[in-house]
């Protein structure tokens, strides 16, 4: 008995000291993001323009989002079509390139190169791909197209509808090797150099093959990673459509959840309406979270 | 050592094998390279190379003019450049010096304590790597707004302070520490808080230099937390003010300051990185999800 107190007594002792450690951190956490979005579901219900108390208004705010918002619409397109082209492009192109690079002995400058882009600012960057893509004469590949005969006449890269998404797709792949690309090439040095060797002795007859059976299959914890900052990321285009095309964009073209979220929350301050547009993407980018998760964990 | 004579052959070999993939990486690698090293020549080019065409890929007569015109233009706006620098260094050092001190104090406990309830921590906190933070954002905004903090800058920095990836990192990376290492200390009599600071901390260096780096760089680069919680000149930060110059960039002048302003803008975290990216490598192997 004296011993079992003397037990939870220290035991006692450890979750005390525990969670004065993880204190700070738990106490902001919960304040700036668990209580936000739990918050941020019930102002979705709401009408809310800061000025007045919420007042509860059930399902309007998503009904009109889903059904009357034509540039909500517009938004959820242009989001999904950038999403569904740069995070499975940047995904594969971060592994292969990763791969490709840790098969190297002398890669240091490859990984600086395909890496700095990412971890410049995206309104930095811009000024210098808003040259490249000017419609005027100025325009690098404008100029680069007509002098080569390909153009007759510059095309309007950052003002023209039907170019704008591809080239913040473009500028935004540029950008996109940043963490995945880092945790894959970290995760790489990790298999163990047996393993490869075992292979050989299996017969295993490429590197293509060794890919699919040895390396992606150790690689599960860090693909998942990646795949969910992908995921994430995609989602969140904000900084470089703004950056490219400016806010608002011509015809919305450059329209993206996070514009829309951004243009009801701090420019109209209806609140309670931009929080259903908050809610909306949470749900999803959570959603292919967690599919993702089911999909690719392992299993100890 | 056993096996040092028979992999020599093996890795000159595989050393012929892969020499093609230098070359045939190369043009992406260049390709990639190419928008920076147009930003960092710009920047340094005359105002007569600015509008050359093809722009050649290096100034012939480099000078340091747009950096005074960056000087000249933004001193006719009501705070001076200088102010903007400075405000994007204290929120950035503040962010990154508290986002290590937060982030491995929570983790230590989370990996080496029998924490009732870690798990649940644990998954919670990996949850909250499944969203992007300008979901959280009105919530925010509301909360910072309740506590008068708007236009400060208690605003740019605490709400960032609880960074999940920086908890994910620190917790990963300290499983590695052997436990006996700080039992040893304990038997001696250390203290929990003398064991993090003198055993924990110096052993986890790579991860915390890693951490430094992702919490520094997402906070000079970020455009969305200032554009919000800011309002008067004088708190706005880097990538606010260049907006504003670069949307102001109509005269010839404006051209070349705007790009001296990216110049400085792109230059520190590139800085950084090249001189942690071993740590940052070493760190990020312990970086998979496991669940």
């Amino acid at each position: 008995m004296d011993q079992l107190q003397e037990r939870w007594r220290s035991e006692g002792r450890w979750q005390m000291i525990g969670y004065a450690f993880m204190a700070p951190y738990l106490l902001l956490f919960l304040i700036f993001v668990v209580g936000p979005v739990v918050s941020a579901i019930y102002l979705s219900f709401t009408y809310f323009n800061i000025l007045e108390a919420p007042r509860w208004i059930g399902w309007t705010n998503y009904r009109s989002l889903l059904v009357d918002d034509e540039i909500f619409l517009i938004a959820i397109g242009n989001t999904l079509s950038f999403a569904f082209i740069t995070g499975p492009v940047s995904f594969v192109a971060s592994f292969l390139l990763a791969w490709l690079l840790n098969r190297m002995r002398f890669r240091t400058l490859y990984v600086l190169a395909y890496y700095t882009p990412s971890i410049g600012s995206a309104i930095a960057a811009s000024f210098v791909w808003r040259i490249l893509l000017s419609g005027d004469r100025y325009g690098t590949l404008n100029n680069a197209l007509i002098s080569t005969g390909i153009l007759d006449e510059p095309i309007q890269f950052l003002a023209e509808q039907s170019y704008i998404m591809p080239a913040i797709i473009v500028v935004s792949l540029w950008m996109s090797l940043g963490t995945g690309f880092l945790v894959f090439l970290a995760g790489l040095q990790t298999v163990p150099k047996e393993l490869y060797e075992a292979g050989k002795v299996d017969g295993i007859p490429n590197p293509w093959v060794e890919l699919v059976k040895i390396t992606l299959p150790i690689m599960r914890p860090q693909l998942l990673f990646g795949t969910v900052i992908s995921i994430v990321n995609s989602f969140a285009v904000f900084q470089v459509a703004v950056a490219l095309v400016g806010f608002p964009s011509p015809l919305y073209a450059g329209h993206v959840i996070i514009t829309h979220l951004y243009d009801y929350a701090f420019v109209r301050f209806e609140m309670g309406y931009a929080s259903a547009i908050a809610v909306l993407l949470f749900a999803f980018t959570f959603m292919l979270g967690r599919v993702s998760v089911r999909l690719l964990s392992s299993d100890d | 050592m056993t096996q040092l004579a028979p992999t020599k052959p093996r890795y000159r070999r595989r050393f012929l094998q892969v020499n093609w993939t230098y070359v045939w990486m190369l043009p992406m690698a260049m390709a990639m390279v190419i928008p920076l090293v147009y930003t960092v020549s710009f920047a340094f080019k005359p105002l007569e190379e600015l509008f050359l065409f093809p722009p050649p890929l290096f100034p012939k007569s480099p000078t340091t003019d747009n950096f005074q015109q960056l000087v000249l233009a933004t001193s006719s706006m009501t705070v001076p450049f200088s102010r903007n620098i400075f405000n994007t260094v204290v929120t950035s050092v503040a962010v990154m010096v508290g986002t290590v001190l937060i982030g491995s104090l929570a983790a230590y406990p989370l990996a080496k304590y029998p924490l009732w309830g870690k798990n649940f921590v644990f998954a919670v906190v990996i949850s909250a790597l499944m969203f992007s933070p300008e979901v959280t954002q009105i919530p925010r905004y509301l909360i910072v707004n309740e506590l008068g903090m708007i236009d400060t800058f208690g605003a740019l920095i605490i709400p960032n302070l609880a960074l999940p990836l920086g908890l994910f990192l620190m917790k990963q990376f300290m499983e590695g520490v052997p436990s006996e290492l700080l039992e040893a200390s304990r038997i001696d009599g250390a203290s929990e808080l003398r064991i993090f600071g003198q055993i924990m901390m110096p052993l986890t260096r790579p991860a915390w230099a890693t951490l430094a780096i992702f919490s520094f760089i997402p906070t000079w680069n970020d455009y969305f937390t200032p554009l919000i919680f800011t309002r008067s000149e004088s708190m706005k930060t880097l990538t606010l003010a260049m907006q504003t110059i670069g949307s102001g960039a109509t005269t010839v002048a404006r051209y070349g300051a705007v790009f001296a302003a990216a110049f400085l803008v792109l230059l520190p975290p590139v800085v950084l990185f090249i001189f942690m990216q071993r740590r940052v490598l070493d760190t990020m192997a312990y970086s998979g999800i496991k669940s």
